[in-house]
């Protein structure tokens, strides 16, 4: 022991003289590798978030928000029917270089149709490189969208749909559509190593990869030829750091500048640090206890309502989502349109709870199981914690619930086939409209097979609801009849929804302009750092 | 330290009783102060395990979110009502350590009967029938020893899922080859002596010959192991625990609350620090008890 | 002594064999199912889950699955990563000095501090100084790492801050990888600050990785020596009036060094084992944390893959310390 004492003393002026590189380095604490760095096969923010860095699209999202703007299309044109999208390439646009690639061209449009076909056509030598499985692409239903994607000129590509869509543009402003070089793509798939442009990947974006050391760090330059103009900060670090407390740890020390997904247990002492601000923004999701409703004893109403009012909402969003969330009510988030503020939350009230479940035949109680996912998700800090709560609550009324947990994949297959009696679960929207949360979640399509209606709820005056709304275009005639799906929802109880987190992100005090996005995405381009 | 070391001196032990073998023993036993000290501790955690229901001052599952995160009672905002603090959802640490320590004494209890059963059995097989089925188990088991044992333990559970039952069968697996090997050994030394030969003319079968005679002969090796062994099923128990891969929330298993408490190392010290202190000393109980009984059990090391 | 060399070569083989077994079947075992793992939250359509189970030959009988993998085992190839699509071989290559660096460091810290005081407790024995040391050497074995890594990141990096949190090396440093070991990089690299930053990081996770092999070297040497100075020739020298510290560290400390070298053999499982938690605690980028990801993202074949690199690993240093011990000590040859 003696040995460590005097080893720190060695060592400890030596940090304190680690001086400050003189370009501006702006460090972020990741959470966690990514899996590469190609988006399009990806669904994970930790990946997103390493290569949206490196990448342009075709169109982009404003900073902080979600209006869309000109990207590697300085302008477009859609023609009446809404079924044809002409783009007009930016010129000049500049592709990154690095240690197997010095690219002989600019941006053109064979890149942007190769963006297209990559995902699109399975002939595409590249469409299986690193994985066939282009969820998002696939899940935006753009195979079945997509007439034809063509090259008119250099700088412009002519793209036709099937039918008018028109959420097209925001769609390509996503992660999966950016765009890889395909003069980059031919030549590593001539050199026999077709996935080295998703490992050591060339972009347009503002930052270039300098080094990726999996699980230590991601290093970038900003790309002086950037389209844009030169980022403001010179070097981009991602410290890929897992544990939360750890992140914390390391900003306040002033190792990290910015960091996601903080531990909400340390969030009183992150208010009360001074060099540390957190910015916060409503998230666009739902954590919820789903009853599966086609099994006894969920299948009847009464012992629904009857679990909804012996579990203590409030204390469970004190307890585990601390100030990171409100408690839910509806199964979509406040900050969406169509939202019944009008809903009262069935109250907490075991005794009535107890009654209920007497009257539905069980006076003394039941016996259940009780999922509760593996993972922390950004709608759930902590689901066994949450189980561990609920199940205290239970007992109070006599309801033995079990815990149980699986492999995280395990546990969605196994949600979706409909094996558990309560699980928890939850979702993030994807594009802000009621439909992604309550025909996706609760509508009886999904219910069927391995649908994602956990619940397995099919109610049919719900479901007509939902389902008419989806086909109506005018959005005051789809408020009124969301808000009445929620009334159902409230009285049929499929769920007991537990909380919306909110998004928070730490960041210390000399971090300039850094903008929360509604994705969840870090950006880093646009942010500055004072004092270095 | 490792059973590998010590299997050799212990099975060559000469059995020649001197009068009171008992009363010998205890002497070289109670001569030893640490041994003496881990015995003390061991019978204090059994009755703190036997008594819980009475020694608790709360439920260990009661959850009251208005008091959660609450510093042991000598800190500022502490009160005697909860005198290790609760944790983050209100539960009282003291009662989950008090009921957590059946856990412990339970795993610990549990795998070493396993391993020593099956263990012995193969072993005396192994010895005995040698041949193929020698090589075959012996290779099996070289091949258990070739795998770090944490990380054997971790794919077993993660074959079998995730749980307490689970984890102890983990963990008896891994630990399994050092009884086969000393089970195996203790035959060999002990069939090549005269007295087994004798049983064998005089017409004792060989099962007969395992159980009446070989078995008895190296009992005292198997103790010392079992003792060790005790303490190693607990240490890889709660590593699993704290790896979330033993005994799952709520039980107040001890590793299991420590990867519970992990998110709170910063912000309230005592969530972390007693279930660890609680393992720390346990463990080494054990093992005092373990190096106490081994050398009053080897006479050649006697002194 | 060919005969010998030949013959522990040989018992090698099944080793080996069952090794992959292990890796194969008992990954296979496991419940989960990777290709819904791959697909992420958003799940997957049945025909493209049929369509991938193919690409990844999932959906061929184990028994031919584990031929096409013992072959591939055979020309080098490990597979690819299921979530990452890397090759197996070149993660495991770029994750592996940095274990090995923390490993040697343990070994060495263990070393240094254990055999002096396992001497000076066999020396003095019955002293105060003999149990205390053997009083901490046995707490440092019972200890629970995963626990003491907590504890000391708590008291020496935060409340006292001293050192680093976790990571290999200060973040700001850009230190090209040459030969993957950090201290040796960072060693020759330009940046002066570099390699005290790639030391300090190193000072905890040695610390708790080294406690338990510190512990059994002390606990070791401590009884070698014991069993040493009773020898006959000790006495002789003595007797010879040869100082103390001559018979000492000439005579005794060279023989009973022998058993413990092996052990130091012997502690490599034990420190893998350390290192899955060490890592874990530490966010240490090495082997054993590799693994537990793997484990729970269901990722067969970095699984199967380092599982076998390990074990092959472990069984190589079992059997050249097997070797060596047999060399320098003729009554093992014969023995068994």
């Amino acid at each position: 022991m003696k040995k460590s004492a005097l080893f720190a003393a060695i060592c400890v002026p030596a940090f304190l003289a680690a001086a400050p590189l003189a370009a501006k380095t702006l460090v972020y604490c990741s959470e966690g590798s990514p899996e590469n760095f190609y988006p399009g096969v990806n669904t994970t923010g930790t990946s997103f978030d390493a290569s949206t860095q490196v990448y342009s699209r075709i169109v982009e999202f404003e900073r902080g928000g979600t209006q869309v703007q000109p990207g590697l299309a300085e302008k477009w044109d859609i023609s009446a029917d809404g079924t044809v999208y002409t783009f007009h390439l930016r010129k000049g646009v500049k592709w990154h270089t690095n240690k197997n690639f010095k690219p002989t061209r600019d941006m053109n449009a064979d890149d942007i149709v190769f963006m297209f076909e990559r995902q699109w056509k399975q002939d595409n030598p590249y469409f299986k490189v690193t994985s066939p499985n282009h969820s998002y692409f696939d899940d935006m239903g753009m195979p079945k969208l997509l007439k034809s994607v063509e090259k008119v000129d250099a700088y412009t590509v002519k793209v036709t749909l099937n039918q008018p869509e028109a959420p097209f543009l925001a769609d390509l402003a996503m992660e999966f559509a950016a765009v890889q070089s395909k003069e980059y793509a031919d030549a590593m798939l001539k050199a026999g190593t077709p996935e080295k442009i998703d490992q050591d990947p060339i972009g347009t974006g503002p930052f270039y990869l300098v080094q990726y050391q999996k699980d230590a760090t991601i290093r970038y330059k900003s790309f002086p030829e950037y389209y844009g103009g030169k980022a403001k900060i010179d070097d981009l670090v991602f410290s890929i750091t897992p544990d939360a407390s750890v992140r914390w740890a390391k900003l306040q020390k002033g190792e990290c500048h910015v960091m996601p997904y903080p531990n909400p247990a340390d969030l009183d002492a992150m208010k009360k640090d001074p060099n540390v601000t957190i910015l916060d923004q409503a998230g666009l999701n739902i954590g919820y206890l789903a009853y599966n409703t086609t099994k006894k004893p969920f299948d009847d109403v009464r012992v629904r309502k009857a679990i909804n009012m012996a579990i203590d909402k409030k204390a469970i969003v004190d307890a585990v989502y601390l100030s990171s969330g409100v408690p839910a009510k509806n199964p979509i988030p406040p900050s969406m349109w169509s939202y019944n503020d009008a809903i009262k939350d069935d109250p907490y009230d075991p005794a009535a709870a107890k009654k209920l479940l007497a009257e539905a035949g069980y006076p003394n109680g039941l016996d259940t199981d009780l999922w509760a996912m593996p993972v922390q998700r950004p709608y759930n800090p902590n689901a066994k914690r949450i189980g561990e709560l609920m199940q205290a609550d239970l007992a109070k009324i006599g309801v033995k619930a079990e815990i149980k947990t699986f492999e995280w994949g395990e546990y969605r297959k196994r949600m979706q086939a409909g094996e558990h009696q309560m699980g928890m679960l939850g979702w993030t929207g994807d594009n802000g409209d009621p439909d992604n949360f309550l025909h996706t979640l609760l509508g009886c399509a999904s219910a069927a097979g391995n649908g994602s209606n956990v619940a397995k709820f099919c109610n049919k005056s719900f479901d007509d609801l939902v389902t008419k709304a989806k086909v109506t275009t005018d959005v005051k005639q789809r408020t009124e009849l969301y808000k009445q799906a929620q009334v159902i929802f409230k009285e049929q109880a499929p769920w007991f929804t537990i909380a919306h987190a909110v998004q928070l992100k730490p960041i210390r005090k000399e971090v300039v302009d850094f903008k929360l996005s509604p994705f969840g995405r870090h950006t880093f381009y646009g942010v500055d750092i004072k004092g270095k | 330290m490792t059973a590998e070391t010590m299997e050799a001196p212990l099975v060559a032990a000469p059995t020649a009783t001197p009068p009171h073998p008992l009363r010998e023993f205890w002497g070289y036993f109670s001569a030893n102060r640490g041994a003496v000290a881990g015995l003390f501790v061991i019978v204090g955690v059994v009755l703190v395990a036997l008594l819980a229901d009475v020694l608790a001052p709360h439920s260990p599952y009661l959850t009251d979110t208005k008091i959660a995160l609450k510093p042991p009672f000598w800190q500022e905002g502490g009160s005697i009502t909860y005198p290790l603090g609760t944790d983050a959802i209100g539960r009282d640490i003291l009662s989950r350590l008090i009921y957590g320590s059946r856990l412990s004494l339970l795993i610990g209890v549990i795998v070493i009967s396993i391993s020593i059963v099956v263990g012995t059995v193969l072993g005396l097989v192994a010895g005995f029938a040698r041949g193929v089925t020698e090589i075959f188990i012996m290779r099996l088991m070289d091949i258990v020893l070739t795998m770090p044992s944490l990380l054997l333990a971790i794919v077993v559970v993660a074959v079998l899922g995730p749980g307490l039952v689970n984890s102890m069968l983990a963990v008896a697996l891994v630990i399994l080859p050092h009884y086969v090997r000393l089970a195996r050994a203790a035959v060999i030394t002990e069939t090549s002596k005269d007295y087994v030969t004798a049983a064998r003319v005089s017409g004792a079968g060989n099962l007969r010959l395992m159980f009446k005679e070989v078995l008895p002969n190296c009992t005292a090796p198997l103790i010392v192991q079992a003792s060790l062994g005790i303490s190693t099923a607990i240490l890889d128990a709660a590593a699993l625990g704290f790896l979330g891969l033993g005994a799952q929330p709520p039980s107040p298993e001890w590793g299991t609350m420590l990867a519970d408490a992990r998110e709170f190392v910063l912000r309230a010290w005592w969530v972390v620090t007693f279930p660890g202190l609680a393992i720390l000393i346990t463990v080494l109980a054990f093992n005092l008890l373990g190096d106490g009984l081994r050398d009053a059990l080897d006479p050649k090391l006697k002194r | 002594m060919l005969r010998f060399i030949l013959t522990r070569v040989s018992l090698v083989i099944p080793t080996f064999i069952g090794i992959t077994l292990l890796a194969f079947f008992l990954i296979r075992l496991v419940p989960g199912d990777p290709i819904e793992t791959m697909a992420g939250e958003r799940g997957i359509d049945a025909a493209r889950h049929e369509q991938l189970k193919k690409d990844f030959g999932l959906d061929k009988p184990l028994i031919i699955q584990y031929g096409y993998y013992i072959e591939r085992v055979l020309h080098g190839d490990l597979g690819k990563s299921i979530v990452t699509r890397e090759s197996v071989l070149s993660e495991f290559q770029t994750l592996f000095p940095a274990t090995v660096e923390l490993a040697v460091c343990a070994i060495l810290f263990a070393l240094f501090l254990g055999i002096p005081a396992g001497i000076l407790a066999a020396v003095r024995r019955n002293s105060i100084f003999d149990h205390g040391v053997m009083g901490i050497s046995l707490t440092g074995y019972s200890m629970p790492i995963f626990w003491w890594g907590l504890i000391l990141i708590l008291v020496v990096s935060v409340q006292l801050g001293w050192t680093p949190v976790s990571g290999r090396i200060d973040v700001l440093y850009y230190i090209e990888p040459v030969t993957g070991f950090l201290l040796i990089d960072s060693f020759f690299s330009e940046d002066e600050g570099a390699f005290m930053s790639a030391l300090g990081h190193l000072i905890l996770p040695t610390i708790v990785l080294g406690t338990q092999p510190l512990a059994t070297i002390a606990r070791m040497t401590r009884s070698a020596m014991l069993e040493v100075l009773g020898e006959d020739y000790i006495r002789t020298a003595k007797a010879k009036g040869l100082s103390r510290f001559r018979v000492i560290g000439l005579h005794a400390l060279r023989n009973a060094l022998i058993p413990v070298v092996t052990v130091i053999g012997l502690q490599v499982g034990v420190l893998f084992t350390g290192a899955i938690l060490t890592e874990t605690i530490f966010s240490w980028p090495g082997i054993g944390k590799w693994l537990i990801e793997a484990i729970f993202r269901r990722d067969y074949p970095v699984l199967q893959g380092g599982l076998l690199l390990v074990g092959v690993i472990v069984m190589s240093v079992n059997l050249i310390v097997d070797l060596t011990y047999g060399l320098i000590n003729p009554r093992i040859r014969h023995n068994r």
